[in-house]
């Protein structure tokens, strides 16, 4: 490439910079000899683009967050407020009287605590088991794999609900090979506590395994296998290769993985209800009753006034996830993109 | 060399003292290999010690030096150890595969404990009644199809619920597929402000429980009318501007009644449509920015229109991802569909656990007859780049 031709293509771009009004100024002056009117049609074409995007992404943009911005508002309207068809998304009358309350209620820093440890224990043990199974699956030749991944995708299809009362009843009375009945002389039911939750995960068949073992399996199988050959030449073992080379490299599903299934986790009440979790210990479920609760014990009767009690219960259970979220927002899109759930 | 004769002395006395104890002479064993600086050996006696009963058929590699060596050393002692020294030498691919099977070991058990024994027990469910003892067990009484055929002909709400799950979907998946490779495709433009736009279209997969749900769904419907609804019912009746008035539009526009069903549906979705879409304009926007550049500059040079190249290039090249969104798509809708209420319903609030199973059964032979029709079809058509 010669000089010449990197100047014009500087002076190209110098012409592109310029906004279309400056170019239908000068175009208007006669100034403007580097572009005939096709370039300023182009340009125009360009900037119709431009605003059509903006609308559309505005108004959608709108219709994701309005319910959002439409709860944490309500949160702070006053009794006043809820019945003035004048007052709209500004309360006249702010208060915090609502969060006073439903704090209290829901008992909400140690029911959120425990909630978040529960979630964050999960996370960890989904992260652990997904990506190791799917590195098993992705590097590994061994008889029969084709069928047993088409059995991780026979996971991710069937719905939860059709296996759940299989489960309940495993769980309800506990006793694998007849090892609890030996020793104690009857099995164990395990409702009501995380034990069940912990297992499954633990097993590879938490809330949504198979989807991360899916996402972990893409994503190995796009890294280059001469990482692993060298770090077996210089004598690594297959554990450590995995441990301290590929989830090291797996950074971005890693993070992946990791914020949905706390955040999925977190939300779950499915796998609660099932296992009768204590609300005490899952906040979403304690939400639920929330309503219930004003009702009985504060004798708040007013449907719409119960309803701003809910309101400001919703935002405080939103906002550990959205914390979480906005933190590992940018990691977490990138990672989703690069996570091979692409394949 | 001294030091190799020094471990293997070590060894002979090892043996005489506890002649039993044949773990811990494999650990001396592997010292062995390990005073010869022969990692890869090293590894191969380790894994013995593990003791995989897959390794027991593998045949003998060609034997190196130090395990050989080491193998005329222990058939002195002990004549009858002719089985660990098969294993000590299995070959690179045996190893690797038995690695490949402690890797998804944890995940086979839960399957196979969890969801295949589960699935079994759930066809069994549905085909029989269940009676929950008073300790805490339950019986099973056969009763063939009776539960299917109750859950058809007399159930009253089941055909019902279900029938509706289905067309819901069906009228979902197309829109959210186009709807979100349509924001993909604008997302992936540079503009200022990305980052944040498609992190507010990230929000409702992050925001998806049920409370959540609930109470935006309400939100959403006060944001539309106020928090009185009256007031705005009676602003449309006196502007007369109303879906009405756009239905009535559109019928004079002489569409035929489907079409026209249709687009009213889709308008009275389009806010569970976006929130459904965020993980599919996720895969999109990927799977756009996996597409080379240099297709597109070759269509620029054949001088394809902006209109052609979307039609020529980009849409081929996503082909294969739709078959992805669209299963994600059927799935995540039936996971969430009042099938599921009702036969969690079903069984833990009236107790009928067999008519339960029976709704859930059908509900996800349904789910993957359609998933199989969606596939085939959609597969047909599709363009593989590689």
């Amino acid at each position: 490439m010669g000089a010449g031709s990197k100047e014009k293509a500087v002076h190209k771009d110098k012409i592109e910079q310029r906004s279309v009004i400056q170019r239908f100024k000068e175009y208007c002056q006669g100034k403007d000899f580097h572009n005939d009117k096709k370039g300023l049609i182009a340009s125009g074409k360009k900037l119709i683009i431009d605003i059509f995007r903006f609308l559309i992404i505005v108004g959608i943009s709108y219709v994701i967050l309005s319910p959002v911005i439409g709860i944490v508002v309500n949160s702070f309207f006053s009794d006043a407020d809820a019945y003035n068809p004048m007052v709209y998304m500004i309360p006249q009358d702010p208060t915090t009287s609502r969060y006073d309350l439903v704090l209290e209620r829901l008992n909400y820093w140690a029911t959120c605590s425990k909630t978040l440890l529960y979630s964050a224990s999960l996370m960890v043990i989904q992260v652990v088991i997904c990506s190791m199974v799917g590195y098993g699956f992705a590097r590994f030749n061994f008889p029969g794999k084709n069928i047993l991944f088409a059995c991780v995708v026979v996971m991710i299809v069937i719905p939860a609900h059709t296996i759940m009362l299989p489960l309940y009843t495993t769980f309800k009375n506990f006793d694998p090979f007849g090892i609890i009945t030996l020793i104690k002389g009857a099995p164990i039911n395990l409702m009501g506590s995380g034990a069940p939750m912990y297992i499954m995960t633990a097993l590879g068949c938490g809330l949504r395994s198979g989807l991360y073992i899916y996402i972990f399996n893409q994503f190995f199988r796009g890294l280059p296998k001469e990482i692993e050959e060298a770090a077996f030449v210089d004598g690594a073992g297959v554990w450590y290769t995995y441990f301290r080379i590929m989830l090291v490299n797996a950074i971005p599903s890693v993070i992946t993985v990791a914020v949905f299934s706390m955040v999925w986790q977190y939300n779950d009440t499915f796998y609660a209800n099932l296992f009768l979790i204590s609300s005490d210990v899952i906040i979403g479920m304690k939400i639920s009753t929330l309503q219930a609760t004003i009702a009985n014990l504060d004798k708040i009767l007013d449907p719409t006034i119960q309803e701003l009690y809910l309101d400001a219960g919703i935002v405080l259970v939103m906002l550990p996830v959205v914390i979480i979220y906005v933190i590992l927002q940018r990691h977490f899109i990138e990672g989703v993109e690069r996570s091979g759930i692409v394949g | 060399m001294a030091k190799k004769r020094l471990s293997q002395e070590h060894n002979n006395t090892e043996v005489k003292n506890e002649s039993a104890a044949l773990g811990k002479e494999q650990e001396t064993a592997a010292e062995a290999v390990n005073a010869a600086e022969e990692t890869q050996k090293d590894k191969a006696a380790a894994e013995v010690q593990k003791g995989e009963p897959t390794a027991e058929v593998q045949k003998e590699e060609s034997a190196t030096e130090g395990s050989g060596k080491e193998e005329k050393q222990d058939k002195a002692p002990k004549a009858d150890d002719g089985s660990s020294k098969k294993k000590r030498t299995m070959g690179l691919a045996a190893r690797r595969t038995m690695n490949g099977y402690l890797f998804i070991l944890p995940w086979l058990v839960g399957f196979i404990v969890f969801y295949l024994r589960s699935l079994i027990l759930t066809i069994q469910f549905s085909l029989s009644e269940l009676t929950v003892g008073a300790v805490g067990g339950y019986t099973l009484e056969w009763k063939g199809l009776e539960n299917f055929i109750y859950a058809f002909r007399v159930h009253a709400e089941f055909k019902q619920i279900l029938t509706t799950s289905i067309a819901d979907m069906l009228i979902d998946v197309p829109l959210i597929t186009f709807f979100s490779l349509f924001m993909a495709l604008l997302l992936n433009k540079k503009f200022p402000g990305r980052t944040l736009v498609r992190a507010i279209f990230f929000l409702p997969v992050i925001l998806n429980a049920d409370a959540i749900t609930a109470a935006m769904d309400l939100a959403r419907q006060m944001m539309a009318g106020g928090l009185s609804s009256t007031s705005a019912e009676v602003a449309e009746s006196v502007s007369g501007v109303s879906i009405d008035y756009y239905i009535k539009l559109l019928g004079d526009l002489a569409l035929p009644d489907v079409v026209l069903r249709y687009i009213v549906e889709a308008v009275n979705r389009i806010s569970d449509i976006i929130t459904a879409s965020g993980v599919q304009i996720i895969i999109f926007i990927a799977a756009l920015q996996s597409i080379p550049g240099s297709m597109y500059e070759v269509a620029k040079i054949e001088g394809a229109t902006a209109y052609e190249t979307f039609w020529k290039v980009t849409f081929p090249m996503v082909m294969p991802h739709i078959i992805t969104n669209v299963v994600y798509t059927v799935v995540d809708s039936f996971a969430d569909s009042d099938v599921v209420d009702l036969a969690y319903k079903t069984a833990f609030k009236l107790g009928n656990y067999g008519l339960s199973s029976a709704f859930s059964l059908i509900s996800t032979v349904v789910t993957c007859l359609i998933l199989v029709i969606v596939c085939r079809f959609i597969q047909k058509r599709t363009f593989y780049y590689n």
